[in-house]
């Protein structure tokens, strides 16, 4: 797989190809893999995301300590905001959704983890289902997804213990901004700007989940960093480039990972879990789940 | 070298890889050791498998995983009641394996026990899914569970490798990698075999009948 995204980028335009095709032929000699069997395991994980939109937005979950469940239906019922009927306010159900089935223990897919699993799906299957794109498109944009992520996996980090919410939903943010781009009719190179003009937006952005579970602010980073990833992709879309190479914002986003306090990669030591509410509400929700679990 | 499919992967049941998907793999992998569901199993959790275990539910997914459940088997939820139905008598206890700086924090040790076989395992979830077994029946081993895997323990006897690399060869298992360690010369040598295809039953019996082969476990891969 390709290990800079300037080089994939290269290779698509140089041939005329886009991210997608250059990133399941490098798949496929990789792993010595026929296409056609990648892009079938790339269309289950498309629908088990969409079931598990579904399955959130039904509004009738809650997580393990009741911290976080319903918020989704509430944007789909909701009162009016002023991004009501547009594929924004349909974005940020969707995000909330499948970290809201994440939260009560149902079935996601981790992409890139799990905490950073909503936003990937709401996105790509949302602005999908907005212009009417087809599940061969958003297979397509699942592969360019998941080239980037390799990209940030092998420059930077995918965890949160590593390198705080910036190498997840963060790292989640960009490979939705650059794979979008390619769905919507991007060139390879907008989809570099997209990845850089999302992360640039997550750059620091700490890991700090109440108790440590994966629902306080986890649930909610997953729907801003959806909106990072869309006002990345109409940037991008627009013609708008950002200076700093991709790979470069990336490499910056694990330098300042590794540079980043313990307290701020998923130890609940620092952050909104060590407000004086966070730690109260921590202290409540645990001592009730144990009381259930026994 | 990083696959796409990692990264858009795995399908899972929530919320955390490490504490659930990961603690899952384990769980059958325990399950692997007495051949099916223990009728008996004692899981001591450690580090923050301890502190943070309820609010992801590993001890759910342990038990799931000790019930044949993948990660990916909404059933996980509600494995502790499925369990109390097949008959899976479980303890969960918080312990301490050892110092934080020596031990993962997302460490487990599982006791099983079916039809009058027991095992000891212990493992360590390393996080997206990715697990080490560190110890089997008191036997230090690194087991990742990625591929299928034979472990044994045979008296440190020349010709013992080949012995076995051919047996494996004549039921038809190809070798991914082999790791062959002793404490001393003439002491147990101790073999960790991983292999392309399943070793069925009848090669894990070739193995045991062999006299000078003390101990043997096969582990099947278990995914992410």
């Amino acid at each position: 797989m390709y290990t800079s995204l300037a080089a994939a980028i290269a290779d698509a335009e140089s041939r005329g190809l886009t991210l997608s095709a250059v990133a399941l032929e490098a798949e496929s000699l990789d792993h010595g893999r026929p296409i056609a069997e990648i892009r079938a395991v790339l269309g289950r994980a498309l629908a088990v995301m969409r079931e598990a939109v579904a399955r959130g937005a039904a509004g009738d979950l809650r997580s393990a300590s009741g911290l976080v469940g319903g918020d989704a239906a509430k944007l789909r019922d909701g009162p009016a905001g002023p991004l009501s009927g547009t594929p924004f306010r349909d974005v940020l159900m969707r995000a909330l959704a499948v970290q809201e089935v994440n939260a009560a223990m149902g079935v996601i897919v981790a992409a890139p983890t799990a905490g950073g699993a909503g936003v990937l799906p709401a996105v790509l299957t949302g602005l999908a289902d907005a212009r009417g794109i087809g599940d061969d498109a958003l297979i397509d944009a699942l592969a360019t997804a998941g080239l980037i992520g390799a990209v940030v996996a092998e420059r930077a980090s995918l965890s949160g213990a590593e390198g705080g919410c910036q190498a997840e939903t963060g790292a989640a943010a960009g490979m939705a901004a650059g794979a979008a781009v390619e769905m919507l009719g991007g060139s390879p190179a907008q989809c570099g700007h997209a990845v850089a003009l999302a992360q640039q937006g997550t750059l620091g952005l700490v890991c700090d989940p109440l108790g440590g579970l994966v629902e306080l602010p986890c649930v909610f980073r997953n729907a801003t960093g959806s909106a990072i990833a869309l006002a990345a992709i109409e940037m991008a879309l627009a013609g708008i480039e950002f200076a700093i190479p991709a790979d470069e914002v990336i490499d910056t986003m694990g330098q300042i990972g590794r540079e980043m306090d313990v307290r701020y990669r998923e130890t609940a030591g620092g952050g909104l879990a060590a407000t004086p509410t966070g730690r109260r509400l921590a202290r409540e929700r645990l001592v009730m789940i144990k009381r259930s679990a026994t | 070298m990083v696959s796409i499919l990692d990264i858009i992967g795995p399908v899972m049941v929530g919320p955390s890889s490490s504490h659930t998907a990961g603690a899952c793999r384990l769980g059958l992998l325990a399950r692997n050791l007495v051949d099916g569901t223990p009728q008996r199993a004692h899981v001591e959790l450690h580090g923050s498998f301890a502190r943070t275990g309820e609010g992801h539910g590993t001890d759910k997914a342990i038990a799931g995983g000790l019930l044949g459940f993948r990660p990916d088997d909404d059933r996980l939820r509600t494995a502790l009641e499925i369990a109390e139905g097949e008959g899976l008598d479980y303890t969960f206890t918080k312990t301490k394996l050892g110092e934080e700086n020596e031990v993962h924090p997302n460490t487990v040790r599982i006791t099983v026990e079916r039809d009058g076989r027991t095992a000891v395992m212990t493992g360590s979830s390393l996080g997206a899914g990715r697990i080490v077994v560190s110890e089997i029946d008191g036997y230090p081993v690194e087991v990742h569970a990625d591929l299928h895997t034979i472990v044994l323990v045979a008296e440190d006897i020349p010709g013992s490798i080949a012995r076995i690399t051919t047996l494996l060869a004549e039921d038809g298992v190809n070798i991914a990698t082999i790791r062959v360690s002793r404490r001393r010369r003439g002491g147990d040598a101790f073999m960790v075999i991983e292999v392309d295809e399943p070793p069925g039953d009848d090669v894990r019996a070739h193995i045991a009948v062999l006299s000078w082969v003390r101990w043997v476990r096969r582990l099947e891969k278990v995914n992410a």
